[in-house]
């Protein structure tokens, strides 16, 4: 599978990342040819094989519902890149 | 004999009898680090300070009654120290104190276990030479131009280099194992769940798992007891019953079934590697174990199905990166879109940006049927290969890596290359079984190890047969020169 430039375009936004022309070069010629390398899956037929996601069964966790101390604040925002107030800060997101 | 030489279990006799203390066994294990440490590389953070008093604290209990009290351990730096800097060796986290501990490290720390310091790996764990961290390379002890491996290859360095007594690592695709086979030491791991993941920073969640790598068997046994066991907090967790896995640690191998796969032993792997494997088949055999070639049919599928699930896991656990809550956030931008970008640009390294590219690809709208649904199937097929060979062998011997450790800079540029290191120890993690490299010997003097993979949960056999194997090659004493 050939990936185009605009495909990675496309991706690199879902993926919220900026590459430079360069790198959209560079990753248009990796992801090509890991992807061709995958495309022997398809030597595989696999129509009547479930999926496995995981290995062993799992299932939710769930706790007592009781009141329990939270992390202080100060913890809380002690690794944030900036926080205001007691809150983290970020940019407007309301348009005008 | 050197205080920083010692293993556990040894440490642990002296510090009982009371002919050392934990602080002389942290300072000698301080000034390895200051002596070698310029040549290996090895840890991005040294906890100098904090593990002084925490071993001063540990000698003034005197209570030296479980095996890992006093005695100081590199933990990896994608597991959650509690106050002490974890970076994944990523810009992005660059200055991420955690809030809290990991299980597991709470877990040591019930132990009165010392943390000497945080050890390097590839970038989030994703490589397989811990050339991919932002920060710097490690380096092989045994031969400073080449890779300890990855992305465990600070932890598996340190150990080597006796730069602490034992680490911790984690395994998403071999990176316990892989590092311990390069640099001539023991790593396990464990099945999946066998180990709580909580704080374990996240790269494929269904893969991941942590585990130890130690001087030698008896040691990993002492530390896979430490650190197994049901845990709440973390949904995939396995609720068995923990083990005592030292009552393992016996040499007997008769009547035990080995299967050697002849899809590990083909193309691409060098000869020393596959010499090794045989001459331990043969050992074994002199043993009284039964060995004979096996298929596991699906091997090469699994490779590909691994760097399909792998990296679309990540994408989706590397979203939280968005330099909102914690790590670093880029200087200059013009809304939140714009923030996101550029800080995840900025932060995360090539190997990671190819990683979220490949993964959020596979995941994207009309591909996800024809590559993540394919490899979660083929994932089934490669476990039912395992299921089949458990049928009628009790273990699988394999060789670990394809090759001795390979040069710094070798495969940097080839990513394929470098994904095809991993094709001995990925469909371990697809199937979630449990598997342990030992070294059993040595090639232009470079240590070359073996792989023996067991049932879920089998550790025991495991630890058994590698307890046997490590007492008939008598390597544990063959150190590398740093001095």
């Amino acid at each position: 599978m050939k990936i185009s430039k605009e495909t990675v375009e496309h991706v690199a936004n879902l993926a919220r990342l900026y590459l430079n022309d360069e790198e959209k070069k560079e990753m248009a010629e990796k992801l090509s040819s890991i992807l061709e390398y995958m495309d022997k899956l398809s030597e595989l037929d696999t129509s009547n094989v479930p999926p496995t996601s995981h290995v062993i069964p799992i299932h939710n966790v769930f706790r007592e519902d009781v009141v329990m101390e939270s992390l202080p604040l100060s913890e809380v925002l002690k690794n944030a890149p900036d926080s205001e107030k007691g809150f983290f800060k970020v940019p407007r997101v309301i348009e005008e | 004999m050197k205080l920083y030489e010692l293993t556990i279990h040894e440490a642990h006799e002296l510090l009982k009898k009371g002919e050392i203390s934990s602080k002389e066994l942290t300072l000698s294990v301080i000034e390895r680090i200051q002596k070698v440490e310029d040549k290996v590389r090895a840890y991005v953070t040294i906890n100098e300070e904090e593990a002084l008093k925490n071993s001063e604290e540990v000698d003034n209990t005197r209570d030296f009654s479980t095996f890992l009290s006093g005695i100081p351990v590199a933990i990896k730096d994608n597991i959650c120290t509690y106050n002490l800097r974890t970076t994944c060796s990523s810009k992005i986290l660059e200055n991420f104190i955690p809030p809290y501990d990991a299980t597991v490290i709470k877990k040591l720390k019930t132990n009165n276990a010392v943390i000497i310091g945080k050890t390097n790996m590839d970038e989030f764990a994703m490589g397989s030479s811990t050339e991919n961290s932002a920060f710097f390379p490690t380096r092989n002890p045994w031969d400073q131009t080449r890779v300890p491996g990855g992305s465990s290859g600070g932890s598996a360095a340190a150990v080597a280099a006796d730069e602490c007594i034992y680490a911790l690592g984690s395994d998403t695709g071999g990176s316990i194992r892989q590092p311990a086979n390069y640099c001539g030491v023991v790593g396990l791991k464990p099945t999946y769940g066998r180990v709580s993941r909580y704080g374990l920073v996240a790269y494929a969640s269904s893969l991941d798992q942590i585990g130890p790598i130690t001087k030698d068997v008896t040691d990993c046994a002492i530390v896979l007891n430490s650190i197994c066991g049901w845990d709440e907090k973390d949904s995939t967790s396995a609720d068995v019953p923990v083990d005592d896995f030292t009552k393992y640690l016996v040499e007997d191998v008769r009547g035990l079934r080995v299967g050697i796969p002849k899809e590990y032993m083909g193309e691409g792997i060098d000869e020393d590697v596959k010499s090794a494997v045989l001459s331990t088949a043969k050992l074994l055999e002199k043993m009284g174990a039964f060995c004979e070639e096996i298929s596991l049919p699906h091997t090469e599928y699994a490779l590909w199905a691994y760097y399909i699930i792998a990296p679309a896991e990540a994408s989706s656990n590397l979203a939280r990166y968005d330099g909102i809550r914690y790590g670093v956030r880029a200087k200059n931008y013009d809304d939140l879109i714009d923030l996101y970008k550029k800080t995840r640009s900025e932060g995360f390294g090539a190997e990671v940006k190819r990683r979220i590219m490949l993964g959020t690809y596979a995941l994207s709208a009309g591909y996800y049927d024809a590559y993540y649904l394919k490899a979660q199937k083929v994932r089934t097929l490669v476990k039912r290969d395992f299921d089949r060979a458990f049928e009628k062998y009790d273990l699988i011997l394999s060789p670990v890596a394809p090759s001795t450790a390979f040069k710094i800079g070798e495969m940097v540029d080839d990513p394929l290359k470098m994904y095809m290191s991993d094709v001995c120890t990925i469909p371990v993690n697809m199937a979630g079984l449990p598997a342990i490299s030992i070294p059993v010997s040595f090639s232009n003097a470079l240590p070359v190890g073996i792989q023996l993979i067991g049932k879920a949960f089998g550790e025991g056999t495991l630890l058994k047969v590698s307890y046997t194997l490590e007492k008939a090659v008598n390597l544990e004493k063959r150190k590398p020169q740093l001095d």
